[in-house]
């Protein structure tokens, strides 16, 4: 899918495809198409060019078929805020065509997942943020839809509310649950199926993130990671950031995290830390993340772009 | 597709309750009907009058004694010499001047023709109108007597004027059920308006956007609940209009309240067309307002439509509160019937289908 808005393109021929019942990440800095991408997807927004398929569905054919297959959780809470918990479920139960049977069933279901039974009577403005984030999930889950889209669900929530969130995502995936994903957390990404990278409105890789970190992509031919903690981590990162063979440089807590060259060897580094005053206390070769997969393709595409 | 419209209206009643915006809802057109209400009088009382009376004697004083229980003049100041009767209205004192020479009571003892001047303040017209047609009346009325009591030759043409309805033809029996249209047209083109941009501001829009609910149950999810809204304010300032400003309603009342909602769909319409324009409130009010204007001016509800040149007047065609005016006042003042009033009904029941299917239209379930 293409989609330009007036001379701006944010999408800019994207395509993927999403396995059932698994959780696919959409990642990428702000503004670089994610939203636009979900919206597509939800009929909300008309592709400029191309199509895709929901569950089966053609969104630009026909958009009205592709939304009860589906549940969509926006960036913003954009539930009723001065309607209670209760009565924002009962509301979406009844839109999504529920009977009053089935939606008194599933209204307790959705409950007891999201385990939002104590605020039921609250006022949805006055929940915070992680109960907030839950009511909405529960609301896209009432018609049990095949596919969900959570845009940056636990962007601002607090870290056990975003934990639990995940579990419950994974607990609904193992049911057979679509999600897809957006985020800017890099451990809810290496929790996904499958992440795609998009950077200026472009999906520059797409796949498993156990296979993407070990892809050459983040390890290029002849350059290992390695990690090295030492007592003061700052200085040594300052001391060894583009010295020779030190191709990244990052700082996890009290460790430094590297990209040498294979013919730097982990005494010379130690070495040139030594000299310095700065004691090694550990050294170890390490896996990259898929942060350092990111920064890596991010400065690749910049430079292409030049 | 039922349940999703029963959905939308019962929550947006919740909401409604709720909000406490709804209370000025229901305050703003009570304030509006009572300060407008009193405010507009076009008829011309207590206009302050200066006098240079040189005769002095029984008939000139009767004269002016004459002018002021007509209740239009009111006599402020007495002048010198006729320099001052001008100075009096350059400066603001007073809008009329009477000027009696010398001569009157003698003139008119002698059969002769008194020379009175009234002079008007011109820059003020409705003033200078009205006070040109009392004086004259006054001198004719005078005239009319000495021919009388000389038993001279009564005038060629006798003009026998009746005012039908509203006898004392007073202007707030005019202004107000057409104040009444303008309120309820105000109300109801905010309220829908700002009701959908304020789901569209919140995202809340787009939450639906994504259900299955239609377009029609979104549509009438708003109109109904703001319908009946629109029907408990119409009683409301309508129930105003007769206990405060005395106004009766001379035909049915029934019938007024069914046309009443006719006026409704309209105007609630043009509210959920503006909303597809605006993404904001700032823009809504903008474009409700560009829609009040015209509604004030052109409606019929202060100038006559008739005079108006042709581009004007066939833009006023467009403008629902123009027939819903004129159904108001035909019910309150003249008491007329559901048959007087086919065509303005029949044109509001057009209007209505065509402003909605527009919003309609307008309204899509997509963001663009």
């Amino acid at each position: 899918m293409t989609k330009r808005f007036g001379t701006v393109t944010a999408v800019d021929d994207v395509s993927f495809a999403v396995r059932r019942g698994t959780i696919f990440g959409l990642l990428g800095p702000n503004g670089s198409g994610k939203s636009t991408i979900i919206r597509m997807l939800c009929g909300l927004l008309r592709p400029t060019s191309g199509t895709a398929m929901v569950d089966g569905v053609d969104v630009v054919a026909r958009p009205d078929a592709i939304k009860p297959r589906i549940g969509y959780m926006s960036q913003r809470f954009s539930l009723y805020r001065d309607l209670t918990a209760a009565e924002n479920m009962k509301f979406y139960g009844q839109v999504y065509g529920l009977s009053t049977s089935d939606l008194r069933d599933r209204r307790r279901e959705v409950t007891d997942l999201v385990g939002i039974g104590d605020y039921a009577d609250r006022l949805a403005g006055n929940l915070s943020g992680g109960w907030q984030q839950r009511l909405a999930l529960a609301c896209c889950l009432l018609h049990q839809p095949r596919i969900v889209f959570l845009d940056e669900p636990t962007a601002g929530i607090d870290p056990v509310a975003r934990r639990q969130l995940w579990d419950l995502l994974f607990e609904l995936s193992g049911q057979g649950t679509t999600f897809l994903v957006t985020t800017h957390y890099m451990d809810e990404a290496e929790r996904c199926s499958e992440v795609g990278y998009l950077y200026l409105s472009r999906l520059i890789t797409l796949g498993d993130p156990a296979v993407l970190t070990s892809s050459t992509v983040a390890t290029p031919e002849g350059t290992r990671w390695v990690q090295i903690e030492c007592d003061e981590s700052t200085r040594g990162y300052v001391l060894l950031r583009g010295s020779t063979g030190v191709l990244r440089a990052t700082i996890f807590g009290r460790s430094l995290h590297l990209l040498v060259a294979d013919d730097t060897s982990d005494e010379e580094l130690a070495g040139r830390l030594a000299a310095e005053g700065i004691r090694v206390t550990r050294t170890l070769a390490v896996e990259p993340s898929l942060e350092d997969l990111f920064v890596a393709l991010t400065e690749r595409h910049t430079a292409s772009a030049r | 597709m039922f349940a999703g419209l029963a959905a939308m209206i019962y929550k947006e009643m919740i909401q409604v309750r709720r909000d406490p915006a709804t209370r000025v809802v229901f305050v703003i057109p009570v304030i509006q009907l009572i300060v407008f209400g009193y405010a507009i009088d076009t008829d011309v009382r207590h206009i302050p009058t200066v006098v240079f009376n040189s005769d002095r004697r029984t008939a000139s004083r009767e004269l002016l004694s004459r002018f002021e229980t007509t209740d239009v003049f009111r006599i402020v100041e007495e002048s010198p010499d006729v320099a001052g009767v001008r100075d009096a209205i350059v400066a603001g004192r007073a809008k009329v001047g009477i000027v009696i020479p010398a001569d009157y009571s003698d003139a008119l003892l002698n059969g002769r023709s008194a020379q009175v001047q009234v002079l008007i303040d011109g820059s003020d017209n409705t003033v200078a109108t009205q006070v040109l047609s009392v004086a004259n009346g006054i001198a004719r009325d005078g005239s009319l007597r000495r021919m009388d009591v000389h038993g001279g030759p009564q005038p060629a043409i006798s003009l026998r004027p009746k005012v039908l309805f509203n006898e004392e033809v007073e202007s707030d029996h005019f202004f107000i059920p057409g104040l009444v249209g303008i309120i309820l047209q105000l109300t109801t083109v905010f309220l829908t308006a700002f009701s959908i941009v304020r789901e569209r501001e919140r995202g809340t829009m787009e939450q639906l956007m994504v259900t299955p609910v239609s377009r029609w149950a979104l549509i009438g999810g708003k109109l109904i609940p703001y319908a009946l809204i629109g029907i408990v304010e119409t009683c409301l300032v309508l129930t105003l209009m007769v206990v405060v400003f005395g106004i009766p309603i001379a035909g049915s009342t029934a019938l007024l309240l069914s046309l009443s909602v006719v006026f409704l769909l309209p105007s609630l319409g043009l509210g959920i067309f503006i909303s597809t324009l605006a993404t904001n409130q700032a823009q809504a009010t903008q474009l409700s307002l560009l829609i009040m204007l015209p509604s004030i001016l052109l409606s019929g509800f202060f100038f006559p439509r008739e005079q108006m040149p042709d581009i004007i007047w066939a833009l006023s065609c467009v403008i629902p509160v123009t027939y819903y005016i004129q159904i108001l006042r035909g019910i309150i003042l003249r008491g007329a019937e559901a048959w007087h009033l086919w065509q303005p009904t029949l044109i509001l029941a057009v209007l209505s289908i065509v402003i909605l299917a527009g919003a309609t239209w307008r309204f899509q379930k997509r963001l663009e």
